[in-house]
Protein backbone atom coordinates (compact mmCIF):
# COMPACT_ATOMS: atom_id res chain seq x y z
CA UNK A 1 0.00 0.00 0.00
CA UNK A 2 1.41 3.43 -0.75
CA UNK A 3 0.74 5.88 2.14
CA UNK A 4 0.92 9.89 1.49
CA UNK A 5 4.33 11.86 2.71
CA UNK A 6 2.33 13.23 5.56
CA UNK A 7 2.04 9.73 6.90
CA UNK A 8 5.53 8.47 6.40
CA UNK A 9 6.46 11.79 8.12
CA UNK A 10 4.57 10.90 11.06
CA UNK A 11 5.37 7.70 11.42
CA UNK A 12 9.21 8.28 11.24
CA UNK A 13 8.91 10.73 12.90
CA UNK A 14 6.44 10.86 15.59
CA UNK A 15 5.53 13.33 17.49
CA UNK A 16 5.30 14.16 21.25
CA UNK A 17 5.63 10.21 21.58
CA UNK A 18 5.23 9.01 25.59
CA UNK A 19 3.76 8.86 28.52
CA UNK A 20 2.04 11.19 31.43
CA UNK A 21 1.29 10.54 35.03
CA UNK A 22 -2.27 9.35 34.21
CA UNK A 23 -2.99 9.80 38.20
CA UNK A 24 -2.10 13.24 38.16
CA UNK A 25 -5.43 15.42 38.37
CA UNK A 26 -3.96 17.50 35.33
CA UNK A 27 -3.97 14.62 33.10
CA UNK A 28 -6.88 13.17 31.35
CA UNK A 29 -6.10 9.93 29.22
CA UNK A 30 -7.74 8.16 26.61
CA UNK A 31 -7.69 4.92 25.54
CA UNK A 32 -9.40 3.54 22.51
CA UNK A 33 -9.31 0.21 20.08
CA UNK A 34 -8.67 -3.60 20.80
CA UNK A 35 -5.54 -5.65 20.19
CA UNK A 36 -7.61 -7.82 18.25
CA UNK A 37 -8.70 -5.24 15.83
CA UNK A 38 -5.15 -4.40 15.45
CA UNK A 39 -5.63 -0.33 16.86
CA UNK A 40 -4.70 0.63 20.31
CA UNK A 41 -4.34 4.19 20.99
CA UNK A 42 -3.31 5.80 24.41
CA UNK A 43 -3.98 9.68 23.93
CA UNK A 44 -2.73 11.53 26.91
CA UNK A 45 -3.93 15.09 27.49
CA UNK A 46 -1.93 17.73 30.20
CA UNK A 47 -4.41 20.57 31.13
CA UNK A 48 -3.98 23.55 33.20
CA UNK A 49 -6.83 25.62 35.59
CA UNK A 50 -8.05 27.31 32.69
CA UNK A 51 -8.89 24.01 30.92
CA UNK A 52 -5.97 24.74 27.77
CA UNK A 53 -4.32 21.65 26.74
CA UNK A 54 -0.40 22.13 28.22
CA UNK A 55 0.79 19.24 26.68
CA UNK A 56 -0.20 15.60 25.03
CA UNK A 57 1.41 12.53 24.74
CA UNK A 58 0.39 9.20 23.17
CA UNK A 59 1.55 5.73 22.10
CA UNK A 60 -0.17 3.58 19.33
CA UNK A 61 -0.35 0.24 18.46
CA UNK A 62 -1.35 -0.37 14.83
CA UNK A 63 -0.38 0.50 11.42
CA UNK A 64 1.56 3.11 10.46
CA UNK A 65 -2.06 5.61 9.55
CA UNK A 66 -2.69 4.67 13.09
CA UNK A 67 0.34 5.77 14.21
CA UNK A 68 0.29 8.41 12.02
CA UNK A 69 -3.25 9.90 13.10
CA UNK A 70 -2.01 9.79 16.74
CA UNK A 71 0.71 11.80 16.43
CA UNK A 72 -1.00 14.47 13.91
CA UNK A 73 -3.95 14.52 16.74
CA UNK A 74 -1.36 15.31 19.55
CA UNK A 75 -0.27 18.69 17.71
CA UNK A 76 -3.09 19.61 16.86
CA UNK A 77 -4.71 19.49 20.53
CA UNK A 78 -1.60 21.51 22.46
CA UNK A 79 -2.63 24.61 23.05
CA UNK A 80 -6.64 24.10 22.70
CA UNK A 81 -9.32 24.22 25.08
CA UNK A 82 -10.74 20.91 26.15
CA UNK A 83 -13.94 22.21 24.30
CA UNK A 84 -12.12 22.98 21.32
CA UNK A 85 -10.24 19.74 21.52
CA UNK A 86 -13.54 17.49 21.20
CA UNK A 87 -14.91 19.46 18.60
CA UNK A 88 -11.61 17.78 15.99
CA UNK A 89 -13.42 15.47 13.75
CA UNK A 90 -11.81 12.54 12.39
CA UNK A 91 -12.27 13.66 8.68
CA UNK A 92 -10.43 16.80 9.16
CA UNK A 93 -7.10 13.84 10.32
CA UNK A 94 -8.02 11.76 7.20
CA UNK A 95 -7.96 14.62 5.41
CA UNK A 96 -4.42 16.34 6.51
CA UNK A 97 -3.00 12.68 6.43
CA UNK A 98 -4.67 11.80 2.63
CA UNK A 99 -6.02 8.66 4.15
CA UNK A 100 -6.88 5.88 1.45
CA UNK A 101 -10.49 4.41 2.46
CA UNK A 102 -9.69 1.44 4.25
CA UNK A 103 -7.76 3.67 6.41
CA UNK A 104 -10.62 5.83 7.36
CA UNK A 105 -10.89 3.77 10.80
CA UNK A 106 -7.87 4.96 12.04
CA UNK A 107 -8.63 8.81 11.73
CA UNK A 108 -12.41 7.72 13.61
CA UNK A 109 -10.15 6.25 16.68
CA UNK A 110 -8.31 9.32 16.50
CA UNK A 111 -11.12 11.35 17.54
CA UNK A 112 -12.46 8.81 19.76
CA UNK A 113 -9.33 9.06 21.84
CA UNK A 114 -9.74 12.78 22.33
CA UNK A 115 -13.07 12.57 23.17
CA UNK A 116 -12.45 9.72 25.67
CA UNK A 117 -9.18 11.78 27.01
CA UNK A 118 -11.29 14.90 27.32
CA UNK A 119 -14.05 12.82 29.23
CA UNK A 120 -11.17 11.38 31.56
CA UNK A 121 -10.20 15.16 32.87
CA UNK A 122 -13.60 16.23 33.43
CA UNK A 123 -14.67 13.19 35.46
CA UNK A 124 -11.57 13.86 37.45
CA UNK A 125 -12.05 18.12 37.44
CA UNK A 126 -16.05 16.89 38.18
CA UNK A 127 -14.26 14.85 41.81
CA UNK A 128 -11.53 16.88 42.51
CA UNK A 129 -12.43 20.35 42.66
CA UNK A 130 -16.33 20.32 43.56
CA UNK A 131 -17.73 17.10 44.80
CA UNK A 132 -20.64 15.09 42.95
CA UNK A 133 -22.89 18.36 41.96
CA UNK A 134 -20.20 20.28 39.34
CA UNK A 135 -19.28 17.08 38.07
CA UNK A 136 -22.94 16.43 36.88
CA UNK A 137 -23.53 19.90 35.66
CA UNK A 138 -20.54 19.71 33.69
CA UNK A 139 -22.08 16.06 32.13
CA UNK A 140 -25.37 18.25 31.42
CA UNK A 141 -23.58 20.88 29.78
CA UNK B 1 23.55 -5.89 -2.09
CA UNK B 2 20.46 -5.45 -3.78
CA UNK B 3 17.57 -4.05 -1.68
CA UNK B 4 15.19 -4.45 -0.60
CA UNK B 5 16.42 -7.89 0.15
CA UNK B 6 14.36 -10.44 -0.93
CA UNK B 7 13.26 -12.64 1.60
CA UNK B 8 9.23 -13.48 0.24
CA UNK B 9 10.57 -17.19 -1.64
CA UNK B 10 7.04 -18.52 -0.23
CA UNK B 11 5.32 -15.92 -2.31
CA UNK B 12 7.21 -16.39 -5.57
CA UNK B 13 11.00 -17.25 -6.51
CA UNK B 14 12.70 -15.73 -8.70
CA UNK B 15 13.62 -17.70 -12.02
CA UNK B 16 17.05 -19.66 -11.91
CA UNK B 17 19.32 -17.89 -14.67
CA UNK B 18 19.69 -21.62 -16.18
CA UNK B 19 15.97 -22.20 -16.19
CA UNK B 20 15.84 -18.51 -17.87
CA UNK B 21 17.86 -19.48 -21.02
CA UNK B 22 16.71 -22.55 -21.48
CA UNK B 23 12.97 -20.96 -21.75
CA UNK B 24 14.76 -18.44 -24.16
CA UNK B 25 15.31 -20.82 -26.22
CA UNK B 26 11.64 -22.00 -27.12
CA UNK B 27 10.51 -19.14 -28.77
CA UNK B 28 11.78 -17.61 -32.02
CA UNK B 29 11.98 -18.36 -35.48
CA UNK B 30 15.86 -19.99 -34.71
CA UNK B 31 14.46 -21.55 -31.58
CA UNK B 32 11.84 -24.40 -30.58
CA UNK B 33 8.95 -22.51 -31.34
CA UNK B 34 6.33 -25.16 -32.88
CA UNK B 35 3.20 -25.98 -31.71
CA UNK B 36 3.70 -29.79 -29.47
CA UNK B 37 0.14 -30.92 -31.26
CA UNK B 38 1.45 -30.52 -34.93
CA UNK B 39 2.14 -34.08 -36.00
CA UNK B 40 2.79 -33.08 -39.56
CA UNK B 41 6.02 -31.21 -39.18
CA UNK B 42 9.96 -31.03 -37.86
CA UNK B 43 8.94 -28.32 -35.76
CA UNK B 44 6.17 -29.94 -33.80
CA UNK B 45 7.74 -32.77 -33.37
CA UNK B 46 10.60 -31.25 -31.52
CA UNK B 47 8.37 -29.39 -29.86
CA UNK B 48 6.73 -32.38 -28.50
CA UNK B 49 10.49 -34.17 -27.85
CA UNK B 50 11.18 -30.92 -25.23
CA UNK B 51 8.02 -31.54 -23.49
CA UNK B 52 8.32 -34.63 -23.02
CA UNK B 53 11.50 -34.43 -21.23
CA UNK B 54 10.14 -31.62 -19.04
CA UNK B 55 7.41 -34.08 -18.20
CA UNK B 56 9.94 -36.54 -17.36
CA UNK B 57 11.91 -34.15 -15.26
CA UNK B 58 8.93 -33.15 -12.96
CA UNK B 59 7.54 -36.96 -12.84
CA UNK B 60 11.77 -37.82 -11.58
CA UNK B 61 11.43 -35.63 -8.57
CA UNK B 62 8.46 -36.96 -7.26
CA UNK B 63 9.36 -40.71 -8.80
CA UNK B 64 6.25 -40.69 -10.77
CA UNK B 65 5.33 -41.83 -14.23
CA UNK B 66 5.56 -39.11 -16.90
CA UNK B 67 2.29 -40.54 -18.47
CA UNK B 68 0.48 -39.41 -14.98
CA UNK B 69 1.96 -35.91 -15.13
CA UNK B 70 -0.83 -33.14 -16.61
CA UNK B 71 0.15 -29.56 -17.05
CA UNK B 72 -1.81 -26.91 -16.27
CA UNK B 73 -1.53 -22.74 -15.77
CA UNK B 74 -0.60 -23.24 -12.38
CA UNK B 75 -0.68 -25.03 -8.38
CA UNK B 76 -4.65 -22.81 -8.59
CA UNK B 77 -5.92 -24.42 -11.53
CA UNK B 78 -4.29 -27.91 -10.39
CA UNK B 79 -6.19 -27.75 -7.53
CA UNK B 80 -9.54 -27.07 -9.34
CA UNK B 81 -8.89 -29.91 -11.51
CA UNK B 82 -8.33 -32.43 -8.81
CA UNK B 83 -10.89 -31.47 -6.64
CA UNK B 84 -14.12 -30.24 -8.64
CA UNK B 85 -12.51 -33.21 -11.46
CA UNK B 86 -12.84 -36.13 -8.75
CA UNK B 87 -16.16 -34.63 -7.16
CA UNK B 88 -17.53 -34.27 -9.89
CA UNK B 89 -16.84 -38.03 -11.40
CA UNK B 90 -17.14 -39.83 -8.24
CA UNK B 91 -20.58 -38.30 -6.91
CA UNK B 92 -22.99 -41.11 -7.48
CA UNK B 93 -20.52 -42.47 -4.82
CA UNK B 94 -21.08 -39.84 -2.18
CA UNK B 95 -20.78 -36.01 -1.61
CA UNK B 96 -18.67 -35.40 1.31
CA UNK B 97 -14.81 -34.20 1.04
CA UNK B 98 -12.57 -33.60 3.77
CA UNK B 99 -10.19 -30.82 3.84
CA UNK B 100 -8.35 -28.20 6.43
CA UNK B 101 -9.27 -24.41 7.65
CA UNK B 102 -5.65 -24.11 6.69
CA UNK B 103 -5.48 -24.85 2.96
CA UNK B 104 -4.60 -22.46 0.48
CA UNK B 105 -7.64 -20.34 -0.98
CA UNK B 106 -7.31 -22.44 -4.16
CA UNK B 107 -8.67 -25.60 -2.34
CA UNK B 108 -10.96 -23.65 0.03
CA UNK B 109 -12.67 -21.73 -2.30
CA UNK B 110 -12.90 -24.38 -4.64
CA UNK B 111 -14.97 -26.61 -1.78
CA UNK B 112 -16.93 -23.77 -0.93
CA UNK B 113 -17.91 -24.03 -4.53
CA UNK B 114 -18.87 -27.28 -4.27
CA UNK B 115 -20.83 -26.53 -0.87
CA UNK B 116 -22.73 -24.65 -2.99
CA UNK B 117 -23.24 -27.77 -5.72
CA UNK B 118 -24.90 -29.41 -3.01
CA UNK B 119 -21.51 -31.28 -1.83
CA UNK B 120 -20.82 -31.48 1.84
CA UNK B 121 -17.32 -30.47 3.19
CA UNK B 122 -15.76 -31.01 6.70
CA UNK B 123 -12.66 -28.36 7.70
CA UNK B 124 -10.38 -29.92 9.99
CA UNK B 125 -8.98 -27.93 12.43
CA UNK B 126 -5.24 -28.56 12.85
CA UNK B 127 -3.27 -28.63 16.36
CA UNK B 128 -1.64 -25.81 17.47
CA UNK B 129 1.50 -26.50 15.74
CA UNK B 130 -0.36 -26.71 12.34
CA UNK B 131 -0.65 -30.12 11.40
CA UNK B 132 -3.26 -32.14 10.70
CA UNK B 133 -3.16 -35.57 12.17
CA UNK B 134 -3.71 -38.50 10.22
CA UNK B 135 -6.43 -39.55 13.52
CA UNK B 136 -7.98 -36.58 12.44
CA UNK B 137 -9.13 -37.69 9.21
CA UNK B 138 -9.52 -41.17 10.03
CA UNK B 139 -12.12 -39.50 12.44
CA UNK B 140 -13.58 -37.61 9.80
CA UNK B 141 -13.85 -40.09 7.01
CA UNK B 142 -17.79 -41.47 6.65
CA UNK B 143 -18.92 -43.92 4.40
CA UNK B 144 -19.95 -41.38 2.12
CA UNK B 145 -16.37 -40.03 1.43
CA UNK B 146 -15.00 -39.39 -1.79
CA UNK B 147 -12.29 -37.49 -1.33
CA UNK B 148 -9.96 -35.61 1.24
CA UNK B 149 -7.63 -32.85 0.23
CA UNK B 150 -4.85 -31.77 2.52
CA UNK B 151 -1.66 -29.40 1.53
CA UNK B 152 1.88 -31.25 2.11
CA UNK B 153 3.48 -27.63 3.35
CA UNK B 154 1.62 -24.98 4.81
CA UNK B 155 2.50 -21.71 2.42
CA UNK B 156 1.99 -19.24 5.54
CA UNK B 157 3.65 -21.48 8.40
CA UNK B 158 5.55 -23.78 6.64
CA UNK B 159 4.81 -26.84 8.92
CA UNK B 160 4.62 -30.15 6.98
CA UNK B 161 1.88 -32.65 7.33
CA UNK B 162 2.29 -36.44 7.45
CA UNK B 163 0.75 -37.22 3.97
CA UNK B 164 2.17 -40.77 3.58
CA UNK B 165 0.34 -41.67 6.70
CA UNK B 166 -3.02 -40.17 5.45
CA UNK B 167 -2.65 -41.76 1.92
CA UNK B 168 -2.90 -44.85 3.77
CA UNK B 169 -5.88 -43.82 5.77
CA UNK B 170 -7.71 -42.84 2.45
CA UNK B 171 -6.25 -46.01 0.71
CA UNK B 172 -7.77 -48.25 2.68
CA UNK B 173 -11.40 -46.96 2.72
CA UNK B 174 -10.97 -46.47 -1.10
CA UNK B 175 -11.20 -42.31 -0.68
CA UNK B 176 -9.33 -40.28 -3.45
CA UNK B 177 -6.46 -38.72 -1.15
CA UNK B 178 -5.20 -35.22 -3.05
CA UNK B 179 -2.22 -32.96 -1.71
CA UNK B 180 -1.66 -29.66 -2.54
CA UNK B 181 2.51 -29.74 -3.26
CA UNK B 182 2.90 -26.32 -3.94
CA UNK B 183 5.29 -25.56 -1.46
CA UNK B 184 7.19 -29.00 -1.17
CA UNK B 185 7.86 -29.89 -4.55
CA UNK B 186 11.46 -29.59 -4.51
CA UNK B 187 12.11 -28.51 -1.35
CA UNK B 188 10.73 -32.14 0.57
CA UNK B 189 11.45 -35.79 -0.63
CA UNK B 190 8.26 -37.04 -2.50
CA UNK B 191 8.32 -40.03 -3.64
CA UNK B 192 4.38 -41.25 -5.41
CA UNK B 193 5.66 -44.78 -5.76
CA UNK B 194 5.29 -44.97 -2.45
CA UNK B 195 3.40 -42.61 -0.74
CA UNK B 196 -0.24 -43.53 -1.48
CA UNK B 197 -1.40 -39.96 -2.82
CA UNK B 198 -4.08 -40.18 -5.81
CA UNK B 199 -3.75 -36.10 -7.12
CA UNK B 200 -0.83 -33.79 -6.62
CA UNK B 201 -0.82 -30.16 -7.29
CA UNK B 202 2.35 -28.27 -8.38
CA UNK B 203 3.68 -25.21 -9.50
CA UNK B 204 6.73 -24.04 -11.17
CA UNK B 205 7.10 -20.68 -10.10
CA UNK B 206 7.36 -21.77 -6.46
CA UNK B 207 10.68 -23.68 -7.13
CA UNK B 208 12.87 -21.36 -9.56
CA UNK B 209 10.47 -22.02 -12.42
CA UNK B 210 8.50 -19.36 -14.16
CA UNK B 211 5.11 -18.26 -13.24
CA UNK B 212 1.96 -19.29 -15.13
CA UNK B 213 2.58 -23.29 -15.38
CA UNK B 214 2.16 -25.88 -13.19
CA UNK B 215 1.22 -29.36 -12.84
CA UNK B 216 -1.21 -32.12 -11.56
CA UNK B 217 -0.11 -36.20 -10.92
CA UNK B 218 -3.25 -38.26 -11.55
CA UNK B 219 -2.16 -42.00 -10.71
CA UNK B 220 -2.89 -44.64 -12.84
CA UNK B 221 -2.71 -47.39 -11.00
CA UNK B 222 -5.31 -47.88 -9.20
CA UNK B 223 -6.27 -45.24 -12.00
CA UNK B 224 -7.88 -41.91 -10.84
CA UNK B 225 -10.57 -40.38 -12.93
CA UNK B 226 -11.15 -36.61 -13.41
CA UNK B 227 -13.91 -34.84 -15.09
CA UNK B 228 -12.32 -32.09 -17.30
CA UNK B 229 -12.86 -28.90 -16.14
CA UNK B 230 -11.66 -27.47 -19.71
CA UNK B 231 -12.71 -28.57 -23.10
CA UNK B 232 -11.78 -28.11 -26.60
CA UNK B 233 -8.46 -29.95 -28.56
CA UNK B 234 -8.35 -33.09 -25.85
CA UNK B 235 -4.82 -32.32 -24.83
CA UNK B 236 -3.34 -33.67 -21.97
CA UNK B 237 -5.09 -37.37 -22.32
CA UNK B 238 -8.40 -35.01 -22.56
CA UNK B 239 -7.87 -33.66 -18.64
CA UNK B 240 -7.00 -30.44 -19.62
CA UNK B 241 -7.29 -28.99 -23.37
CA UNK B 242 -5.04 -25.93 -24.52
CA UNK B 243 -2.23 -25.64 -26.19
CA UNK B 244 1.15 -26.59 -24.31
CA UNK B 245 3.13 -23.61 -23.80
CA UNK B 246 6.26 -25.19 -24.96
CA UNK B 247 8.70 -22.10 -23.13
CA UNK B 248 6.95 -22.91 -19.93
CA UNK B 249 6.56 -26.15 -19.67
CA UNK B 250 10.55 -26.31 -20.42
CA UNK B 251 11.04 -23.97 -17.61
CA UNK B 252 9.50 -26.17 -15.33
CA UNK B 253 11.20 -29.00 -16.24
CA UNK B 254 14.32 -27.53 -15.88
CA UNK B 255 13.25 -25.71 -12.62
CA UNK B 256 12.48 -29.53 -11.11
CA UNK B 257 15.70 -31.20 -12.38
CA UNK B 258 17.88 -28.58 -10.43
CA UNK B 259 15.41 -29.07 -7.90
CA UNK B 260 15.72 -32.81 -7.71
CA UNK B 261 19.70 -32.25 -8.15
CA UNK B 262 20.57 -29.81 -5.24
CA UNK B 263 17.78 -30.01 -2.98
CA UNK B 264 19.97 -31.88 -0.25
CA UNK B 265 22.33 -29.34 -0.38
CA UNK B 266 20.23 -26.54 -0.61
CA UNK B 267 18.38 -27.71 2.72
CA UNK B 268 21.41 -27.49 4.54
CA UNK B 269 22.19 -24.22 3.36
CA UNK B 270 18.75 -22.87 4.06
CA UNK B 271 18.19 -24.47 7.61
CA UNK B 272 21.64 -22.98 8.55
CA UNK B 273 20.39 -19.12 7.14
CA UNK B 274 17.15 -19.48 9.01
CA UNK B 275 18.98 -20.48 12.22
CA UNK B 276 21.65 -17.83 11.67
CA UNK B 277 18.52 -15.36 11.49
CA UNK B 278 16.37 -16.48 14.27
CA UNK B 279 19.48 -16.90 16.24
CA UNK B 280 20.52 -12.95 16.28
CA UNK B 281 16.37 -12.33 17.37
CA UNK B 282 15.32 -15.18 19.75
CA UNK B 283 16.50 -13.26 22.86
CA UNK B 284 14.32 -10.54 22.18
CA UNK B 285 11.37 -10.74 24.64
CA UNK B 286 8.21 -12.23 23.51
CA UNK B 287 8.94 -13.34 19.66
CA UNK B 288 7.59 -16.20 19.23
CA UNK B 289 7.53 -18.94 16.33
CA UNK B 290 4.33 -19.99 14.79
CA UNK B 291 3.55 -23.34 13.76
CA UNK B 292 5.65 -26.62 14.64
CA UNK B 293 9.66 -26.06 14.75
CA UNK B 294 10.44 -29.73 13.66
CA UNK B 295 8.37 -30.50 11.09
CA UNK B 296 8.76 -27.43 9.17
CA UNK B 297 10.20 -26.95 5.30
CA UNK B 298 13.90 -25.50 5.67
CA UNK B 299 13.30 -22.07 4.00
CA UNK B 300 10.53 -20.31 6.05
CA UNK B 301 10.07 -18.66 9.69
CA UNK B 302 6.90 -17.32 10.61
CA UNK B 303 7.46 -15.51 14.01
CA UNK B 304 4.94 -13.19 16.25
CA UNK B 305 6.87 -9.95 17.99
CA UNK B 306 4.35 -9.57 20.45
CA UNK B 307 2.88 -5.90 20.96
CA UNK B 308 4.03 -4.50 17.60
CA UNK B 309 1.73 -4.53 14.87
CA UNK B 310 2.15 -6.65 11.13
CA UNK B 311 1.73 -3.89 8.98
CA UNK B 312 3.93 -1.17 10.46
CA UNK B 313 6.21 -3.72 10.92
CA UNK B 314 6.73 -4.05 7.23
CA UNK B 315 6.40 -0.49 6.82
CA UNK B 316 9.58 -0.15 9.27
CA UNK B 317 11.30 -2.77 6.69
CA UNK B 318 11.29 -1.03 3.72
CA UNK B 319 14.84 -2.89 3.28
CA UNK B 320 13.22 -6.08 3.53
CA UNK B 321 11.23 -8.06 1.28
CA UNK B 322 8.71 -10.06 3.13
CA UNK B 323 5.05 -10.40 3.96
CA UNK B 324 2.71 -10.04 6.81
CA UNK B 325 1.48 -13.26 8.52
CA UNK B 326 -1.90 -10.72 8.59
CA UNK B 327 -3.69 -9.85 5.38
CA UNK B 328 -3.91 -6.22 6.41
CA UNK B 329 -2.01 -4.88 3.58
CA UNK B 330 -4.61 -6.41 1.49
CA UNK B 331 -6.83 -4.05 2.75
CA UNK B 332 -8.72 -6.58 4.99
CA UNK B 333 -8.22 -6.13 8.54
CA UNK B 334 -8.47 -9.40 9.53
CA UNK B 335 -5.75 -11.29 10.89
CA UNK B 336 -4.22 -14.40 9.52
CA UNK B 337 -7.06 -17.62 9.00
CA UNK B 338 -3.82 -19.83 9.35
CA UNK B 339 -3.05 -18.40 12.72
CA UNK B 340 -6.28 -18.01 14.34
CA UNK B 341 -7.14 -21.73 13.37
CA UNK B 342 -4.08 -22.68 15.18
CA UNK B 343 -5.09 -20.50 18.07
CA UNK B 344 -2.91 -17.68 18.11
CA UNK B 345 -4.79 -15.24 19.59
CA UNK B 346 -5.65 -11.88 17.19
CA UNK B 347 -3.33 -10.02 18.99
CA UNK B 348 -0.39 -11.90 18.21
CA UNK B 349 -1.57 -13.21 14.82
CA UNK B 350 -1.60 -9.34 14.06
CA UNK B 351 1.98 -8.87 14.85
CA UNK B 352 3.08 -11.88 12.96
CA UNK B 353 5.81 -11.59 9.60
CA UNK B 354 6.27 -14.62 7.12
CA UNK B 355 9.94 -14.76 6.30
CA UNK B 356 11.24 -16.86 3.63
CA UNK B 357 14.21 -17.66 2.83
CA UNK B 358 15.69 -19.59 -0.64
CA UNK B 359 18.52 -20.43 -3.59
CA UNK B 360 19.40 -16.45 -3.81
CA UNK B 361 19.67 -15.63 0.02
CA UNK B 362 22.88 -15.19 1.44
CA UNK B 363 24.15 -14.92 5.02
CA UNK B 364 25.04 -10.99 4.96
CA UNK B 365 21.28 -10.88 3.53
CA UNK B 366 19.89 -12.66 6.83
CA UNK B 367 22.43 -10.55 9.33
CA UNK B 368 21.10 -7.53 7.63
CA UNK B 369 17.48 -8.40 8.16
CA UNK B 370 18.06 -9.33 12.23
CA UNK B 371 19.52 -5.89 12.42
CA UNK B 372 16.75 -4.33 10.99
CA UNK B 373 14.05 -6.02 12.27
CA UNK B 374 15.24 -5.69 15.85
CA UNK B 375 15.61 -1.82 15.43
CA UNK B 376 12.36 -2.06 14.02
CA UNK B 377 10.53 -3.71 16.90
CA UNK B 378 12.35 -1.93 19.13
CA UNK B 379 11.50 1.23 18.17
CA UNK B 380 7.69 -0.25 17.69
CA UNK B 381 7.64 -1.19 21.46
CA UNK B 382 8.74 2.37 22.20
CA UNK B 383 5.43 3.79 20.55
CA UNK B 384 3.17 0.35 22.15
CA UNK B 385 0.70 1.51 24.60
CA UNK B 386 0.79 -2.58 25.12
CA UNK B 387 4.07 -3.01 25.29
CA UNK B 388 3.75 -0.34 28.41
CA UNK B 389 1.15 -2.66 30.14
CA UNK B 390 2.99 -5.84 29.47
CA UNK B 391 6.09 -4.37 31.00
CA UNK B 392 3.71 -2.88 34.19
CA UNK B 393 3.01 -6.32 34.26
CA UNK B 394 -0.66 -6.28 33.63
CA UNK B 395 -2.22 -8.53 32.05
CA UNK B 396 -3.64 -7.57 28.39
CA UNK B 397 -6.52 -10.08 28.54
CA UNK B 398 -8.05 -8.75 31.69
CA UNK B 399 -8.81 -5.64 30.05
CA UNK B 400 -12.33 -4.91 28.51
CA UNK B 401 -11.38 -3.54 25.25
CA UNK B 402 -13.89 -1.68 23.09
CA UNK B 403 -13.80 -3.79 19.57
CA UNK B 404 -14.21 -1.66 16.54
Amino acid sequence: MAYSDKVIDHYEHPRNVGRLDDKSDNVGTGMVGAPACGDVMRLQIQVNENGVIEDAKFKTYGCGSAIASSSLLTEWVKGKSIDEAEQIKNTAIAEELALPPVKIHCSVLAEDAIKAAVKDIRAKRGLVSGGAGEAQEEAAS
Amino acid sequence: MKLPIYLDYSATCPVDPRVASKMAEQMTMEGNFGNPASRSHLYGWKAEEAVEEARRHVAELVNADPREIVWTSGATESDNLAIKGAAHFYQSKGKHIITSKIEHKAVLDTCRQLEREGFEVTYLNPREDGIVYPEQVEEALREDTILVSLMHVNNEIGVINDIAAIGELCRAKKVVFHVDAAQSAGKLPIDLAEMKVDLMSFSAHKAYGPKGIGALYVRRKPRVRLEAQMHGGGHERGMRSGTLPTHQIVGMGEAFRIAKEEMGAENERLIALRNRFWDQIKDMEEVHINGSVEQRVPGNLNVSFAFVEGESLIMSLRDLAISSGSACTSASLEPSYVLRALGVNDELAHSSLRFSFGRFTTESDVDTAAVEVRKAVEKLRELSPLWDMYKDGIDLNTIEWAAH
